[in-house]
C-alpha cells in the first residue's frame, strides 16, 4: 500500500513536467521565423479549406498564448494536425514510434544482459590483465562517434553483402511467412543495434564496475568476509544488491541517451524511426511534425524515467524512507 | 593545484600518451597555416576526388633522389562509364621544404607565405587526396580541427557559469525558488538532447557569416548541457550551505550573491574540473554529429563533422576511403580526452576506482 502511494505521487509529478516541456518546445518552435504553413501553401494537392482549417486550428491570427492553448487542447484530444504532405501527423507517428521503441528496447536489453556481468567480472578481477583489457575496450567503445561507426559498418555491409542496407523490411516483406518476416526484421536490425549496443555497453560496464568496487569497500562487505562467507556469497548475496540500485537510476538516463544516439544511427541506416522522422521534419521545417515528434520524444523519455524510478521504489527501501 | 594535477597526469602511462597526442594535435592546429600545403578554400576543380599523392624517393634508374611526386590525370573511361586516375609520369614535381607557397597570415596577424612542405607551382601535393570540389583533405583537416577541437571548450565556458549560478541560487535559497527552478531544469532535461539540438540548429536564420554561425552553435551546445550540471551543483550547495563558514560570511553581512559566488561555489571546484574534462568529448561529438547532418558548421568552412558528410554516399566510402580520415581523428581526440578525464577524476577523488 505504502509503495502504491509513492508510485502514485511520482506519477502525478510528471504532469507539471509535461506542461513545462510542452511550453518550452512550443516557444522554441514559434520563435523561429519560419511560416508554419509555408509548405502547405506551396503544395498544390492541399486544398484551400484544409489550409483555412489549419490556420484556425493553430490560431495563427491570435496572440501566442492563445495559440499555445489551442495547440495544447487539440494535442490532448489526439489531433496533431497534418504534415506538409497533407498526411495526418498521428498516423505518421504511429508508424515510427514502435520502430524506435523496438530498437531501443532491444539495445537496452542486450547491453544490460552483457554489460552487467562484464562489469561484475571486471570488478572481481580488479587490476588484473582481464580488467585492463575490458577497460581499454570500453574506452574505445565510448570514443567512437556513433555516426562514424555506423558509416564503417555500412561499408562493411556493402563490401561483404551479408546484411541488407537501410530500412527495416525488405520490399517483398508482405509476401513472407511469419518466420521469414522475423528473420527479415532481425537481419535489418543487426547493424543499427550493433552501433547503439557498443556505445551503451561501454558506459554501462564502467558504471557497474565502479559501483561494485565502491560497495566492496564498505564495512558490511568486510563484515560478511570476516564471517567467513565464500567470495561468491559475499559478492552475489551482499555486495551486488547495493551495487545494482544506482544502475536502475541510470536506466532512465540510458533511455534518454539512446533516443538521442538513435537519431544519428537511424539517419545513417535509413531506419524508419522517430529520430529520422524529426530530422526530416526539421529539414523541411514541417512545424506540426517537429512539434509532435519533439513532444513524443519527451513523453517517451519521461515515461522511461518514471519506469526506472518505480523500479527503484520497489527495489530500494531507502528511497521510500527519505521522501 | 593545476600544477599538481599535471604532475600526477604525467605519472600515469596512458594519460601521458593522451596528453602528448593532444599536444601534437593542438600544436599542429595552431600552426595549421604553416603546416598545410594549401589554404582552406583553395580548390582545383579539375582535381576532384583525386587519391592521395604518391611520394617517391627512388627514381626510375633505381637511385635515391630528393622526394618527388607526380600529378594525377583525371580521365573519363567511356567504356565502363567510370572516372579513372593515372599518374602523369612526364613531369616530376619535387617536394620543397620551408618553401614559398600560398600566402596567409601567420597566427592571424603576420603576413607570411612559408609552408612546411609544398611543391612547385604546377604540382599538386595531396597527402590525403581531395574532396568533391578538389580541395586538399589534409589541409582542410587541419583547418577543420581548429573548429572541432575548440567548439567543445567554448561551449563549456558558456555553460559552466550558467550552470553554477543557476544551481547555486536554487540550492542556496531553497523553498519555492528551488522547486520552481529545478522543475524547469528537469523539463529541459526531459527533451531528448539531440532532438533539441537539431531543432535549435535548424531555426538559425540562413545567411549568417561563418563567425556568427560558429558563435550561435556554441550557444546552442551550451543550452543543451547546463540543466544536468546545475542539478548536481544544487545538490552540492545544499550540503554545504549550512556549514559554519557560510553562516560566518552571512554574519559579517555579505550579500546573498557574494556568499554564493565567493564562499559556496568554490567548494565545488574539484567537481567542476572533473565534470569539465569529462564533458569535452561529448561536445566534440555533438558538434560533429550536427555538422554531419548539415546543421552545424556549413560549407565552405571546414569541420571534422561536415567533412564526414561526404562519407554518407556509398561510392565515397567504398572507393574513396581517404574521406573517412576526419572520423578517425575525432575518435583519437575523444579517446584522449576520456583517458585524461578519467585520470583527473582519480586524482581529485581518491575514492573513485573507475580505472
Amino acid at each position: 500500500m505504502e509503495i502504491l502511494k509513492y508510485i502514485l505521487k511520482r506519477i502525478l509529478q510528471t504532469i507539471p513536467l509535461l506542461i513545462i516541456v510542452s511550453l518550452i518546445s512550443f516557444f522554441i518552435i514559434r520563435l523561429s521565423p519560419v511560416d508554419p504553413l509555408a509548405e502547405l501553401r506551396l503544395n498544390p494537392s492541399v486544398s484551400k479549406e484544409t489550409l483555412q482549417k489549419e490556420t484556425e486550428r493553430l490560431g495563427l491570427d491570435k496572440p501566442i498564448i492563445v495559440q499555445y492553448g489551442k495547440w495544447a487542447s487539440s494535442f490532448i484530444k489526439g489531433d496533431l494536425g497534418i504534415t506538409s504532405n497533407g498526411e495526418r501527423v498521428s498516423t505518421k507517428l504511429k508508424e515510427r514510434i514502435p520502430n524506435t521503441l523496438l530498437l531501443t528496447v532491444i539495445v537496452i536489453f542486450l547491453s544490460w544482459a552483457v554489460g552487467i556481468p562484464l562489469g561484475i567480472l571486471a570488478a572481481v578481477k580488479w587490476k588484473t590483465p582481464l580488467d585492463r583489457f575490458l577497460t581499454v575496450l570500453t574506452s574505445i567503445g565510448m570514443a567512437i562517434p556513433s555516426f562514424f561507426f555506423a558509416v564503417l559498418l555500412l561499408l562493411f555491409a556493402v563490401k561483404t553483402g551479408w546484411f541488407p542496407v537501410g530500412g527495416l523490411t525488405s520490399s517483398n516483406f508482405s509476401n513472407m511467412t511469419f518466420f521469414q518476416k522475423l528473420g527479415d526484421l532481425a537481419s535489418h536490425l543487426v547493424l543499427p543495434v550493433t552501433v547503439l549496443f557498443t556505445i551503451s555497453l561501454a558506459g554501462l560496464q564502467r558504471q557497474m564496475r565502479a559501483n561494485l568496487l565502491d560497495v566492496m569497500d564498505s564495512d558490511y562487505v568486510k563484515f560478511a568476509r570476516a564471517k567467513g562467507l565464500s567470495e561468491f556469497q559475499v559478492i552475489f548475496k551482499h555486495a551486488l544488491r547495493n551495487a545494482v540500485n544506482p544502475m536502475i537510476t541510470l536506466l532512465g538516463f540510458e533511455f534518454a541517451g539512446l533516443l538521442s544516439g538513435a537519431a544519428l544511427t537511424e539517419y545513417v541506416f535509413q531506419y524508419p524511426g522517430l529520430g529520422r522522422l524529426i530530422l526530416e521534419a526539421v529539414l523541411k521545417s514541417d512545424i506540426n511534425l517537429v512539434m509532435a515528434s519533439l513532444m513524443m520524444g519527451a513523453i517517451m523519455l519521461i515515461l522511461g524515467n518514471l519506469f526506472a524510478d518505480i523500479l527503484l521504489i520497489i527495489t530500494d527501501p531507502r528511497v521510500r524512507g527519505t521522501k | 593545484m593545476f600544477k599538481e594535477i599535471f604532475k600526477q597526469l604525467m605519472k600515469d602511462k596512458f594519460s601521458k600518451i593522451a596528453l602528448i597526442i593532444l599536444g601534437i594535435i593542438y600544436f599542429s592546429l595552431l600552426f595549421a597555416d604553416f603546416i598545410a600545403p594549401y589554404n582552406k578554400d583553395f580548390s582545383d576543380r579539375t582535381m576532384a576526388y583525386v587519391p592521395p599523392s604518391k611520394i617517391f624517393t627512388i627514381d626510375d634508374n633505381g637511385k635515391f633522389s630528393k622526394p618527388y611526386t607526380y600529378n594525377y590525370i583525371r580521365e573519363f573511361d567511356g567504356e565502363n562509364l567510370k572516372i579513372t586516375y593515372r599518374l602523369d609520369r612526364s613531369q616530376k614535381h619535387y617536394l620543397k621544404f620551408f618553401a614559398k607557397g600560398q600566402s596567409y597570415k601567420f597566427l592571424g596577424i603576420i603576413p607570411c607565405n612559408l609552408h612546411l612542405v609544398t611543391t612547385d607551382e604546377d604540382g599538386r601535393l595531396y597527402f590525403l587526396g581531395t574532396d568533391i570540389n578538389g580541395r586538399d583533405v589534409f589541409s582542410r583537416l587541419l583547418f577543420g580541427g581548429r573548429i572541432s577541437m575548440t567548439i567543445g571548450f567554448l561551449a563549456l565556458f558558456v555553460l559552466f557559469p550558467i550552470g553554477l549560478l543557476y544551481g547555486g541560487i536554487s540550492g542556496y535559497f531553497g523553498g519555492k525558488v528551488d522547486t520552481f527552478m529545478m522543475r524547469f531544469a528537469e523539463a529541459v532535461m526531459s527533451i531528448p538532447s539531440f532532438y533539441l539540438l537539431i531543432i535549435l540548429a535548424s531555426i538559425l536564420p540562413s545567411g549568417m557569416t561563418s563567425i556568427q554561425r560558429f558563435i550561435l552553435i556554441v550557444v546552442i551546445l551550451a543550452l543543451i548541457g547546463w540543466a544536468g550540471f546545475a542539478r548536481v551543483v544544487r545538490g552540492m550547495v545544499l550540503s554545504v550551505k549550512n556549514q559554519e563558514f557560510v553562516q560566518a560570511a552571512k554574519g559579517i553581512g555579505a550579500s546573498d550573491l557574494r556568499v554564493i559566488v565567493k564562499h559556496i561555489l568554490p567548494q565545488t571546484t574539484s567537481f567542476v574540473i572533473v565534470a569539465m574534462t569529462l564533458s569535452v568529448p561529448s561536445y566534440i561529438l555533438s558538434e560533429s554529429g550536427l555538422s554531419f547532418l548539415g546543421l552545424g558548421i556549413q560549407q565552405p568552412d571546414a569541420s571534422w563533422g561536415n567533412m564526414l558528410k561526404e562519407a554518407q554516399e556509398f561510392t565515397n566510402i567504398v572507393s574513396r576511403p581517404w574521406l573517412l580520415t576526419p572520423g578517425f581523428l575525432i575518435f583519437v581526440a575523444v579517446l584522449c580526452f576520456n583517458l585524461i578525464g578519467d585520470t583527473i577524476r582519480d586524482i581529485l577523488d581518491p575514492k573513485s576506482k573507475v580505472r
